[in-house]
């Protein structure tokens, strides 16, 4: 049965930590995996992955579709995800406002487009391409940028909005990709968030990065959530009220307490958004 | 607009100009550098041994070229590097290690073993309700995650020395070796072969049924015995079906 996410923190979930959370049952919010790491057949990824779910709501978080390239979907691909849809029933499933494949080779990275109107139609028609296969809405990802194109005539919040207005589909606001993204090009990250399409948002990520010598921010999943991504989650929560919030540790993953530590400061962040938040002092 | 084509093409290949209509040029590099690196990542994972063989700097160099090479064409890295030995065994600078591809092709076969399909072993004793006129007939299926490498070079010690499964410090480098890959349940296993057994298993692998595998490997072994072999091959959780049927068909991947 599908478990639906809660409003609660969750946390990437990671090969090294297999064996503490099925032994020690943390107490987290939920698990999100890059249903990519258990595409092959069988083997200990799946029977990790079978024992968590059984314990945690899952979301899937793909890294491979290629929704914002200019090339047809693979479906090959898309029926892997299908299979894991069916197999693990995750809360969420989401993909990213990027591309990774072009010509048949797979990048393995989450690649710019333009924002125009001709990747917007072709982005809305893979994305209504995925949930007709999936038999359910998807989250698009806002991306970290380090450069734009000089051919894109529409702004990301407007594209992202637009993309929500015909396909129905929801968003995952990754606040360190706003951080990162305002300080590489040069905008303010409370006026992307005030340009937020805020009511399709579903599901919010934070996660480290790193800055290069040059001033450079690299969205590198490696360390830390950093203070002021901190604080763009706060005013986040503040316009959104409490929502599935991940924190993302994907290269040097730290022991256990460490990444559980960042989980429980996501939940006290939650908890203040939960206990100041109308709707929910309403509903008692 | 040069977009994506330009730049699927440039960030693999950093004689190419940056692609014109992006407002920070210079940045091109973070894309560039994050592709192949995180391509070379996916091949160390992948490849252990071989790194430990090499040395980091080398592997990395190595592992470079390969991936501008044969780039993934799957979005499923996991399971990346099917070409990465025979690549080995043609890059001039791993010469001096002509080890080195072979390490390589064992450790493609535990990658394939530990996410490959599951099946359940079947005991021995499943031989015995079959008829004694039916066993040489007699076709087995084997474990869907079983691989077989035959080396000239003793594969399976320096890939226990190189991945701190035996820190006994001396290896043989002229024995060569026959390596089953198999995982019967949640772990990967390696067993060791004996010429009549390895003719034995391949010739199983190949279809044929239990009688001819034996005179397969009594062809290359006269000393080898069938019922200690069928014994081993069962005991480590090779066989996952029995079957008697006119020919077997063959599990050669």
């Amino acid at each position: 049965m599908r478990t639906t996410i809660p409003p609660a923190a969750g946390l990437g979930l990671k090969a090294q930590h297999y064996h503490e959370i099925q032994t020690t049952r943390p107490a987290v919010g939920w698990f999100e995996v890059h249903p990519e790491n258990y595409m092959g057949e069988g083997g200990p990824p799946h029977r990790h992955l079978a024992a968590i779910r059984r314990d945690y709501p899952l979301s899937l978080h793909g890294v491979g579709l290629s929704i914002g390239g200019d090339g047809p979907l693979d479906d090959a691909h898309l029926g892997r995800l299908q299979a894991l849809v069916e197999r693990y029933e995750p809360g969420l499933v989401s993909e990213h406002l990027a591309w990774s494949t072009h010509e048949g080779v797979f990048f393995n990275d989450l690649l710019p487009l333009p924002y125009t109107a001709a990747t917007l139609a072709r982005v809305a028609a893979h994305i209504d391409h995925v949930q007709d296969v999936l038999g359910r809405r998807i989250l698009l990802e806002n991306p970290s940028s380090y450069l734009a194109f000089a051919a894109s005539t529409m702004s990301e919040t407007a594209f992202l909005a637009e993309l929500v207005r015909r396909t129905g589909c929801g968003l995952l606001l990754d606040v360190n990709n706003v951080f990162v993204s305002a300080a590489n090009l040069g905008f303010g990250p409370e006026d992307y968030i005030a340009d937020f399409p805020l009511h399709a948002v579903r599901e919010i990520h934070l996660g480290g990065h790193g800055r290069e010598v040059d001033g450079l921010l690299i969205d590198a999943h490696d360390r830390a959530v950093a203070d002021p991504v901190w604080a763009l989650f706060r005013h986040v929560l503040d316009l959104v009220g409490p929502l599935p919030s991940l924190v993302e540790w994907d290269n040097d993953v730290p022991e256990w307490p460490v990444l559980f530590a960042e989980a429980r400061a996501a939940q006290a962040l939650l908890d203040e958004a939960m206990a100041m938040d109308p709707r929910h002092a309403l509903a008692g | 607009m040069p977009w994506p084509g330009d730049i699927g093409s440039a960030l693999l290949a950093p004689e190419r100009p940056v692609p014109s209509g992006i407002d920070r040029p210079e940045r091109f590099a973070v894309y560039r550098n994050n592709v192949v690196v995180g391509l070379i990542e996916a091949l160390a994972a992948a490849y252990p041994a071989t790194k430990a063989l090499v040395g980091e700097r080398f592997f990395n160099a190595m592992a470079g070229v390969h991936v501008r090479a044969e780039p993934p064409t799957s979005p499923v890295l996991i399971l990346y590097g099917a070409g990465f030995a025979a690549f080995i065994e043609g890059f001039a600078p791993a010469r001096r290690l002509p080890f080195l591809a072979d390490v390589a092709r064992l450790e493609r076969l535990w990658l394939e073993a530990f996410h490959g399909a599951e099946a359940a072993p079947v005991p021995l004793d499943a031989l015995a309700r079959l008829p004694e006129a039916a066993l040489a007939e007699a076709c087995l299926a084997l474990h869907p995650t079983a691989g077989l490498l035959a080396s000239r070079h003793p594969v399976a010690a320096l890939w226990a020395a190189d991945t701190g499964r035996d820190t006994r410090d001396a290896v043989d480098l002229g024995r060569a070796e026959t390596v089953l890959v198999l995982r019967p349940h949640d772990r990967v296993e390696l067993h060791l072969l004996e010429p009549g057994e390895a003719a034995f298993v391949a010739a199983l692998r190949a279809g044929r049924p239990l009688g001819a595998a034996a005179e397969a490997a009594l062809a290359v072994a006269p000393g080898f015995r069938f019922a200690a072999a069928l014994g081993r091959i069962f005991a480590v959780g090779a066989v996952t079906a029995i079957s008697i049927r006119q020919g077997c068909s063959s599990h050669d991947r």
